[in-house]
């Protein structure tokens, strides 16, 4: 068996493989839904509906694509100059920390200065959080997947430290939480009485913001071609080292975002399960858009229905929701298999 | 001063030699992996899975050892999706490896959950019975460490030994070393390269699912969420640490676990001083610190996570 590059590809072939992809993996997550004793075509109609079935399932999904498109961003920009940040969860909470920290001062400033002062200091702490491991890579070559991944579980386990410390919720009856951010650090919801918060606006001018910088600057062009040839880039005088340096703090910061707004937005406070691993699944947000920006807010979308619609087919059928998450990694694999097949052509010799 | 006495009592020396265990297993596993040239980053779901399918085995009526060989067996098959994707396939290693963590995760607790439904406290099992060799489980300090513990042990401690035979004493081995160094130089004796990586992650990603099956069948006695808790991530560090040679590895995952054992007993130390995740921090600092200063040595296989597809110069 052996691959061999297509020299041109098919309009076609680039829609058809990810449809077949998509198909696949609904073909073995309807085999596990079966395992558990339920018709996959009823268990997929439920998760449809309870993801974009009325009004309300259609903003909680959005609500819960907010985070996976900051998380989805970050990972995309990381992953195009072949930084791989597996750390967004790390730099999220990071970002709830020090959001958490500014909402509940009382600074008197108007609104929208707190929140942007609250955007900015959270996105530094999740920048530095990056700029560490980028170091570590530039500086002595110690690679940053393995260094994110475990300061992952350093930054949950500093999260539990302050929340059973200096920043626990003196009324919070002993739970491990913060107090609630002052209302004025709160973002304004779009719709009245419902979840859905300015920060599905602020995800969505993120992402055209990241695009712009992506496609047309300078940096966007270097981070591209670092990640595309790392050796031709530096023999074409690119200073390699710096523009992962600047893509980490980028994507840090982007991360970080998801932190601030799931705290001023979703929950008003930090507690350890703030995110159900948002960073991780921003991965799997990022590998189906192509690490395209704007392709992120509809991978993140389609994630949070996968999820949301999980969640209410599983109250209603006794499937368990964790087939939410079976469903996001094989769409994962599927994907990148389509991706490559797109490209090459494989030959049975 | 109690600080340093924990240093004397057996207690922290079998401790010790019991957290090291699944580490070095896995840590093994992955080793082989890298050595042929294959990142793999499957190895905490794939520890994961291993850790279920081992536990399940017994709960479910199994032998031990059974639940042994069905636990490598798992992590054999996702051994293979990663091996598939990202050998003949010749995709990131980076993704696809996170990606076999997800899938094996979350697979993993999906068939928990579908049979075991409504268990809110885990179900025990009869795990391994520590297995004293006679005399030598008697000398003082470390002769309950080394020698009074559970047979998955003491196969741990004859893997290393094994690992490192097979690969510098075997023509097997030397074919592993070469294609994780010279892929294009294997090819061209005739040896497959596809055939000797998928077959070292398959081996690999076995060991580490034994890893797992570890922690529920030896080290506790039931299988609940997010319990390998980073240690996949931790033996991804012993490797490097171990400049990718057994041995070293093997006294990295003893100092690491050492260190983690020393970590629990300073806290009854002193608990009330430093809050207790200071010291769950340690084992995790600590390899990050450990990464820092062998990266520059490092001895890594020269074609690590580099794809070999043939006809491809």
């Amino acid at each position: 068996m052996r691959l061999e590059p297509r020299t041109e590809t098919t309009l076609v072939r680039a829609v058809l493989m990810p449809c077949l992809a998509i198909l696949v993996t609904l073909i073995i997550a309807g085999i596990l839904v079966m395992l558990a004793d339920a018709s996959p075509l009823q268990a997929f109609s439920l998760v449809l509906k309870g993801a974009a079935g009325s009004q309300f399932a259609i903003l909680e999904t959005l609500t819960r694509a907010t985070p996976l498109i900051f998380t989805g961003l970050s990972v995309a920009v990381a992953f195009r100059a072949k930084l791989w940040n597996i750390g967004a969860e790390a730099q999220l909470y990071i970002g709830a920390v020090l959001t958490v920290i500014i909402g509940t001062q009382t600074l008197g400033l108007p609104p929208v200065i707190l929140i942007a002062l609250m955007m900015i200091i959270s996105m530094i702490g999740g920048s530095i959080m990056l700029y560490g491991p980028a170091l570590l890579k530039t500086r002595f070559g110690v690679d940053e997947v393995v260094t994110t991944l475990l300061l992952n579980f350093i930054t949950l386990l500093f999260v539990s430290l302050l929340l059973e410390g200096v920043l626990k919720d003196p009324m919070g009856l002993g739970w491990p939480q913060t107090e609630t951010v002052n209302g004025e650090a709160r973002l304004p919801r779009l719709v009245q009485g419902k979840r859905l918060h300015f920060g599905f606006v602020i995800a969505l001018f993120s992402s055209i913001v990241v695009w712009v910088i992506m496609a047309r600057t300078v940096l966007g062009y270097e981070m591209r071609a670092v990640g595309h040839n790392i050796v031709a880039a530096r023999f074409s005088g690119i200073s390699v080292n710096k523009v992962l340096l600047k893509t980490a703090v980028i994507s840090g910061g982007l991360a970080a975002l998801a932190g601030f707004s799931e705290v001023a937005g979703t929950k008003g406070n930090l507690t350890l399960d703030l995110s159900p691993g948002f960073g991780y699944t921003g991965i799997v947000v990022a590998m189906l858009a192509l690490l395209h920006p704007i392709g992120v807010v509809f991978s993140a979308v389609f994630i949070a229905g996968v999820f949301v619609g999980a969640d209410a087919m599983g109250r209603a059928t006794g499937v368990p929701s964790f087939i939410a998450d079976v469903i996001v990694a094989i769409s994962l694999m599927t994907m990148v298999v389509a991706i490559m097949l797109t490209k090459f052509r494989v030959r049975f010799a | 001063m109690e600080a340093l006495e924990i240093l004397l009592s057996a207690s922290f020396w079998i401790a010790t030699i019991r957290i090291a265990s699944p580490l070095i297993f896995a840590t093994m596993g992955e080793l082989l992996c890298e050595r042929a040239g294959v990142l793999n980053l499957g190895i905490e779901g794939i520890m994961t899975a291993g850790a279920f399918a081992g536990w399940y085995t017994v709960y479910a009526g199994g032998d031990l050892w059974l639940g042994v060989a069905i636990a490598a067996l798992t992590g054999m098959m996702f051994g293979l999706i990663h091996g598939f994707l990202t050998v003949p396939l010749g995709l990131s290693q980076h993704v696809t490896g996170i990606g076999t963590t997800l899938l094996a995760t979350s697979i993993t607790y999906f068939i928990y959950r579908v049979l075991l439904p409504q268990e809110t406290s885990p179900p025990k099992i009869d795990p391994f019975a520590p297995l004293p060799i006679p005399f030598l489980s008697e000398i003082p300090l470390i002769g309950q460490a080394l020698f009074a513990q559970t047979p998955l042990t003491y196969l741990a401690f004859i893997l290393v030994g094994t690992i490192a035979w097979i690969l510098n004493r075997t023509p097997a081995g030397t074919a592993i070393r070469a294609v994780g160094e010279n892929p294009a130089a294997v090819e061209s004796q005739g040896i497959s390269v596809t055939l000797v990586r998928m077959s070292a992650v398959a081996v690999g990603s076995a060991l580490m699912a034994v890893g797992g099956a570890f922690l529920t069948m030896s080290a506790f006695n039931s299988f609940f969420f997010e319990m390998i808790n980073g240690r996949g991530w931790v033996c991804i560090a012993l490797v490097v640490f171990g400049s990718w040679k057994p041995g070293k590895a093997l006294l990295g995952a003893i100092l690491f676990a050492a260190f983690d054992a020393y970590q629990v007993r300073l806290q009854s130390v002193v608990g009330n001083v430093v809050p207790y995740q200071v010291f769950l921090m340690m084992p995790y600092v600590l390899s990050i610190l450990a990464l820092i200063v062998m990266s520059r040595r490092a001895g890594y296989p020269k074609a690590l996570m580099i794809p070999y597809l043939k006809g491809e110069r």
